[in-house]
């Protein structure tokens, strides 16, 4: 295994974190709009995201061509595998990205169809991509080939669901934490009680998942056990998560958001540790896809290494300029 | 139905779908871009709402074009498993660099460009605009660096049973990357100025915003000119490269069955006995050669130099690039006559006929580039890496078929209501029209700066 592919393996794990901390929150604030008790609410949630969202799932796009191009039998494996499950996660996607356009310009009425639509379509994605990787901890049954031969049906096992309402209640937390964070009034106090009552389910499934990771899958201890002092890393998201709601209940906005990003990076972070350098464990372990043995070739990971080294420092410039330019409170009376 | 013939369906529809909106949004972008330059010079109020509303039609236009483009990406992984596998080293750094250098870029400052108009100064709303055009462009170039290396693979070698990288430079700049890109960037720009022609024409003809739809209609009639004039070059020289690198496809879509010089230019024919020969009804003789080689004693490769099953499916390539050509000849034409009118007889230009002829003519760029696309993929068929590896050894094992029905059902039909909904959006847009966005903006609150 060369420091290339395992640079690769945290690059990746780096996008993902910034899709989450980035997209997690217009995600968030969509679901949030399913709960919106007028126009006016649903109007400022549109608003708030507005400027955003379209930039944030891009970082998507990016984690999934970069597994792509960087570990191709890991790409194929899981998103033909998980056939219907990444179809279904594609329909909340473009359903979601269209109606959040539509209902820019929209009547009242038609603002609140589509953005019942973009909640929804919020939901579904967050939840199976929470499924996916439920699964890939799990373990799948690979053949000597790469391809999945297991059923789509299995894949619904309780550990999987349980770590896609675990992702639903994170994303929720943290769509729930920019609206107090970021919000006036009415709106911001409606949030910060929505974000304590989702947070303390997150608290609850993280650590749940965790206990049940360690328990039932000894495949996924095996870098715990040979170094021990990795524990903290887990004990260390359960920290930060907690702490996202002692913020919260003493109304530092601020706090309590970027505990939600620390949390969600220290999250993902674990999963990776726990993984590393496996990719997605089959049940045959021989059959196991890792980093060593997905990788693409030395020459394709140094070129695309190029292209992010160039390429991200300039993307997070603009990114910040436009997060600035468009920073501000969102109030009842934001439009989009 | 077999899952490989669904898969191929579901990507056909698919794509077909997206590049509807795909050369529609790069086209517009830059004829954007232009009104923006005019806003930034002149300060202009009227041009500042003209481009307001051609923004508005650009972003619904975008969405679909993004929600349909993530397909794709995820399309590779489901439905092309072993594909992807196989030649994933050399396919996927396009696919990633189309990413960080394009998506973010366009999807970011569109943000700006969309939602900026009084938060931002105007210079920030060009560049914004700017940076919109160039994304667009940018990533029409990387993904036709994936596609062109599946018609002309270079810069790989085979190790451990499947193509690496070898060289990335070759790889990008491969025999058919930029004949493929300068096309398909003309294309664009036909789509988006004869779109926006059809749309200042309707203004005229309902006599409505008078001033800036001639203002609109010459940007452009301009566009449009220079974009079809241009195709029959890039045309030629895209076609050039295909009888070089890909003679079987050019064999198909000419016609030619037999390898010969003197070979002629079939302009109208019709491909009989169970497509074994072509009826030629109006042809060149010579004409083939000399455009392959400006010699009409070229040798040009005809079909009958590759093993039947090596033939890709002649009808469906044969007769959509003969329509596409013919499409092509008549918005040059048409083009033409609207810069004859403009120049000795303007009165004429603003006539109910021209003016209906434009509106009548916005299907037509879009049809002509399906057509095209239809030529270049199935003209590669039976292969999906032309001479690396076929088409049905590309599918995905673990996917039953009817999982692929069920997820083709699910996106004709999703695609259906958003074609719908996206035409609901253009037409409220085109009643509000440009002037009117003023007074609704001085009435509703904006966000606070």
């Amino acid at each position: 295994m060369t420091a290339l592919q395992i640079t690769w393996f945290w690059l990746i794990g780096f996008f993902v974190i910034g899709y989450t901390v980035l997209a997690g929150f217009d995600l968030g604030l969509s679901m949030l709009a399913l709960t919106a008790r007028d126009g006016r609410e649903r109007k400022a949630t549109l608003a708030g995201l507005g400027p955003f969202w379209d930039g944030n799932e891009v970082w998507l796009i990016g984690a999934g061509a970069l597994l792509f191009a960087v570990f191709p039998p890991v790409y194929a494996a899981l998103f033909s595998g998980f056939y219907v499950l990444f179809m279904l996660a594609l329909l909340g996607l473009i359903v979601r990205a269209v109606s959040i356009e539509f209902a820019r310009t929209a009547s009242p009425a038609g603002l609140t169809a589509w953005m019942v639509m973009a909640g929804l379509g919020a939901v579904l994605s967050t939840f199976l991509f929470g499924v996916v990787v439920g699964n890939v901890l799990r373990g799948i049954p690979l053949d000597a080939r790469g391809v999945f031969i297991g059923t789509q049906w299995e894949l619904l096992n309780p550990f999987a669901l349980l770590v896609g309402v675990l992702n639903l209640a994170m994303i929720a937390t943290h769509g729930a934490l920019y609206l107090a964070w970021k919000g006036e009034g009415r709106l911001a106090a409606k949030a910060r009680a929505t974000a304590q009552g989702v947070w303390s389910l997150y608290l609850a499934l993280a650590a749940v998942v965790m206990v049940m990771a360690a328990v039932f899958y000894p495949h996924l201890t095996r870098n715990y056990r040979m170094a021990p002092a990795l524990w903290l890393v887990p004990l260390f998201t359960l920290g930060v998560i907690f702490a996202i709601g002692a913020f919260n209940l003493h109304r530092r906005g601020a706090a309590a958001f970027f505990s939600s990003v620390l949390a969600i990076a220290a999250l993902l972070g674990t999963l990776a540790l726990t993984l590393f350098p496996t990719l997605v464990p089959a049940l045959n372990p021989a059959l196991t896809l890792t980093v060593r043995n997905s990788s693409s070739s030395h020459l394709s990971l140094l070129a695309m290494l190029i292209i992010t080294l160039i390429g991200m420092p300039i993307v997070i410039g603009y990114t910040a300029w436009v997060y600035r330019a468009f920073g501000g409170k969102i109030s009842e009376e934001s439009g989009y | 139905m077999s899952a490989e013939l669904l898969a191929r369906w579901q990507f056909a529809v698919t794509i077909g779908y997206h590049f509807i909106f795909a050369p529609l949004t790069i086209g517009l972008s830059w004829l954007i871009f232009g009104l923006m330059t005019r806003y930034w010079r002149t300060g202009d109020a009227g041009t500042r709402n003209l481009a307001r509303f051609w923004v508005n039609l650009f972003a619904v236009s975008f969405a679909v074009g993004v929600a349909t483009g993530m397909v794709m990406e995820f399309q590779f992984g489901t439905n092309w498993a072993r594909y992807a596998r196989y030649v994933g080293d050399i396919f996927g750094p396009p696919l990633a660099a189309e990413v960080i250098f394009t998506f973010f870029l366009e999807s970011t400052f569109l943000a700006v460009l969309l939602l900026g108009w009084n938060r931002v100064s105007p210079k920030a709303q060009w560049f914004a605009s700017l940076m919109v055009a160039t994304g667009a462009t940018l990533s029409a170039f990387w993904i036709l660096v994936a596609n062109s290396w599946m018609q002309t693979p270079a810069g790989y070698a085979m190790a451990g049973g499947h193509p690496v990288l070898t060289d990335f430079a070759a790889a990008v700049f491969n025999h058919s990357t930029l004949e493929r890109f300068l096309h398909t960037m003309v294309a664009a720009l036909q789509v988006g100025s004869f779109f926006m022609l059809g749309i200042s024409a309707w203004f005229l003809l309902k006599n409505r915003h008078l001033a800036a739809s001639r203002r609109t209609l010459r940007l452009a009639l301009i566009v449009a000119l220079g974009a079809s004039l241009m195709s029959l070059l890039s045309g030629h020289i895209h076609a050039v490269q295909v009888a070089n690198t890909q003679p079987a496809k050019l064999a198909a879509f000419e016609g030619l069955f037999v390898t010969q010089r003197h070979a002629p230019l079939v302009l109208f024919g019709i491909l009989e006995n169970n497509e074994q020969e072509v009826h030629a009804i109006i042809s060149l003789p010579g004409g083939l050669s000399f455009l392959k080689s400006f010699r009409t004693d070229a040798l040009v490769t005809g079909l009958d130099s590759f093993p039947r099953d090596e033939w890709p499916p002649l009808a469906l390539t044969f007769y959509p690039f003969h329509l596409m050509v013919l499409i092509g000849l008549y918005l040059i034409a048409f083009a033409l006559l609207g810069a004859g009118l403009a120049i000795w007889r303007p009165q004429l230009l603003t006539n109910r006929w021209y003016l209906l002829g434009a509106l009548f003519t916005i299907p037509l760029p879009f049809l002509a580039t399906e057509l095209g696309w239809i030529t270049a993929e199935v003209g590669r068929q039976p292969w999906i890496v032309y001479g690396v590896m076929r088409t049905s050894d590309a599918t995905s094992l673990s996917v039953a078929p009817g999982h692929v029905l069920f997820s083709l059902i699910v996106f004709g039909l999703l695609y259906a209501a958003f074609t719908v909904v996206w035409a609901l959006v253009v037409r409220r847009e085109l009643r509000k029209g440009p002037e009117e966005i003023e007074a609704e903006t001085a009435t509703a609150p904006e966000s606070a700066s």
